[in-house]
């Protein structure tokens, strides 16, 4: 039985702050890896991603390793260091902690323990003993916006978005630009609903972007409520995070999907072999960090030939989802013409691609 | 004709969106007119999203499903009953507590059926639908809870002020004593009162899990309780005003979400807060009057009742 924050709350009325415990079934020799995650694991979602990734850990790596995880621990407040600390002291040599939030903790920690290495996911500081990895999420929207561009009769793809943050606005104008290269007249409407979960406002935005006739709807949230509402609504849709065709048989046309398990892999063997030096990873399609799900029967052979192509240019390096020329909103030139974005200033975007119609900050 | 299209779909959606903190709502104030104060409706209505989606998919009848998120909402008022009325804890600090611990419980309760997928409430209650105009096809479309909470208002302001029960509710709340001096069971009548509060707050928790977005995921009340619960203190534990306020704080939000896929240009931060501020301003302006809110709120809230003689 795992022994969790949730599971204690369950079973007392206590605020079970002090009981925060690691599974923990060590065995004497193995290697001990410690995952953090921000929310409770469920079965689809960001958090679910990464612990697909530590039970690929422990699969490819057996018995030469325990990967131990507590679940839902707040990034807000002391919880999160007082967790990342248990970990370390506990033995755990190497420690994942997979939300944004966490980075002050993770270096805090770091710092007296200096011994035992970290990896902060999204992150952007790091330290002799801290490294930082996520993936590049927008070459997978990109890949999505032509499935899109291809398959909208209205050429309106509704958006629901949680914050106007650059990670966001990344995805939104890269499906756009992907759905103008193979249908011009495309234009994506966003609606912002000001929180990562709140399955019923996702699905009412989404519900209203069908009303104002987006006949295919994505999302940057964590519910798979919009599938859901797309599936009852009979029109198209995509996920995130994880597969979410069974969310929508019928509707879902795919998923943009994070696939941690080799990056978890290779990190803990380097580890164990004494080689780690802390990094950057920011991986994308061709690392396979980020993956498209099973693509939908609805898609027909010619797209999905189309989706393949794209997807060996991105892997290849042929094809760069910011490239100009590209222009804003107002009609700025952002990217000229046969420029591209640097890293930094795609980390940083905060312009939303004319056709966009929606309103940052 | 594309104007009208936009408005029923506005008003549907608002009708959907205001049910949830109606239910609650209501519940609360039946409750906190008897004089108890209980905090925990997002604890309430969360056991009562988990259990209702359970008892939904286990049974196969949504009824069922319904009738055990209410029974679960009521299990949760029960156990604030003992502590509060009878034990004589404190009302806050339990029903906090009492938040605190269905958070927690409906997600270990839960935890199997997340990602369940469920056909959500029949929307088919209506005969001949398809000779009615598309316009009221919408909205006979609305799922059955819809038309409970379009309707609670009026009945619970016939209940407490037309009726002989409503007014010995209203005596608990408002002075105690007095009531037990006339003879009445302060804590029998409270007791139903918290009951009735817990099982509506199940309903509102189920309508989320089955209408309003049917799946169970932890956690996924999002905070509606804390709005019901303040929209009860805003309208002033009036039941017309209540009513209004969840229709007003329903009805912004969803426009702005239309306002947004209209490509109004706010800037979506300030969209976020409208919801909030528009209810705030018109409940506050509408119970300006310092004297009249201090009538209206049950002068025993919150205050334990130990019968002394």
């Amino acid at each position: 039985m795992n022994t969790t924050r949730r599971t204690l709350l369950g079973a007392s009325l206590a605020l079970p702050a002090a009981a925060m415990l690691p599974r923990d079934a060590a065995a004497a020799d193995s290697f001990k890896v410690g995952f953090i995650y921000v929310a409770p694991i469920g079965d689809a979602g960001w958090t679910y991603q990464h612990e697909l990734g530590r039970k690929a850990l422990v699969a490819a790596l057996g018995s030469a390793v325990t990967a131990t995880y507590v679940e839902n621990v707040p990034e807000e407040g002391a919880d999160a260091e007082r967790v990342i600390r248990k970990l370390a002291t506990d033995g755990h040599k190497l420690i994942y902690t997979t939300s944004f939030g966490f980075m002050e903790p993770t270096l805090k920690v770091a710092k007296t323990f200096p011994k035992v290495k970290f990896a902060h996911c999204t992150g952007y500081k790091r330290a002799a003993n801290v490294s930082t990895y996520s993936a590049r999420f927008y070459e997978g929207r990109y890949l999505t916006g032509i499935i899109a561009g291809r398959m909208t009769k209205s050429n309106v793809i509704g958006y629901v978005a949680a914050f106007p943050i650059p990670e966001v606005v990344q995805g939104i104008n890269a499906v756009l630009l992907a759905a103008r290269t193979v249908n011009p007249n495309v234009t994506i409407k966003v609606v912002f609903v000001s929180s990562w979960f709140d399955p019923g406002k996702e699905r009412a935005a989404a519900d209203t972007l069908i009303s104002q006739g987006a006949d295919v709807v994505m999302h940057h949230t964590d519910s798979s409520a919009v599938v859901q509402g797309a599936e009852e609504k009979g029109v198209w849709s995509f996920g995130y995070d994880s597969d979410m065709l069974r969310y929508g048989p019928k509707t879902n046309l795919t998923s943009v999907t994070m696939d941690w398990d080799n990056y978890y892999i290779d990190q803990t063997k380097e580890a164990i072999a004494g080689t780690w030096k802390s990094s950057d990873t920011w991986g994308g399609l061709k690392s396979g960090m980020v993956k498209l799900g099973p693509l939908n029967t609805a898609v027909p052979d010619s797209v999905k030939a189309e989706v393949a192509a794209a997807q060996a240019k991105i892997e290849s390096g042929a094809l760069l989802p910011f490239a100009g020329p590209v222009k804003d909103q107002s009609g700025a030139v952002k990217i000229a013409a046969g420029a591209s974005l640097s890293d930094g200033d795609i980390l940083g975007m905060n312009w939303f691609a004319d056709g966009v119609q929606g309103k940052l900050g | 004709m594309h104007e009208v299209e936009i408005a029923v779909a506005i008003a549907v959606a608002t009708l959907r969106a205001a049910t949830p903190l109606m239910l609650a709502g209501f519940g609360e104030l039946i409750t906190e007119r008897s004089g108890v104060l209980n905090l925990g409706v997002e604890g309430m209505m969360l056991m009562g999203a988990s259990v209702g989606f359970i008892g939904t998919v286990a049974t196969g009848s949504p009824i069922l499903g319904l009738l055990l998120a209410m029974l679960a909402g009521a299990a949760l008022a029960l156990v604030f009953g003992v502590l509060t009325l009878s034990l004589m804890a404190n009302q806050v600090a339990t029903g906090l507590a009492l938040t605190i611990f269905g958070v927690g419980f409906s997600a270990l309760v839960g935890v199997n059926w997340v990602g369940t997928p469920l056909q959500g409430l029949s929307t088919d209650i209506w005969p001949s639908l398809s000779t009615a105009p598309p316009m009221v096809q919408q909205l006979m479309l609305l799922d059955p809870l819809v038309w409970v909470a379009v309707l609670l208002p009026f009945v619970v302001q016939w209940f407490i002020y037309r009726t002989r029960a409503g007014m010995i509710l209203r005596a608990v709340g408002e002075s105690s004593d007095v009531a037990h001096a006339l003879g009445y069971s302060v804590l029998r009548i409270r007791y139903f009162a918290v009951l009735f509060g817990g099982a509506m707050s199940g309903l509102a928790g189920a309508y989320l899990s089955l209408a309003y977005s049917p799946m169970w995921s932890e956690n996924m009340v999002a905070g509606r309780g804390w709005i019901a619960l303040a929209l009860v203190v805003f309208s002033t534990w009036k039941p017309l005003w209540l009513a209004l306020g969840s229709l007003l704080f329903g009805f912004v939000t969803i426009a702005q979400f239309q306002a947004e896929g209209l490509g109004l240009a706010l800037s979506p931060h300030l969209l976020a807060m409208l919801p909030y501020i528009a209810t705030i301003v018109v409940l506050v302006l509408i119970s300006r009057d310092a004297t009249r809110l201090k009538l209206n709120a049950p002068a025993a809230l919150g205050r334990p009742f130990h019968a002394t003689a």
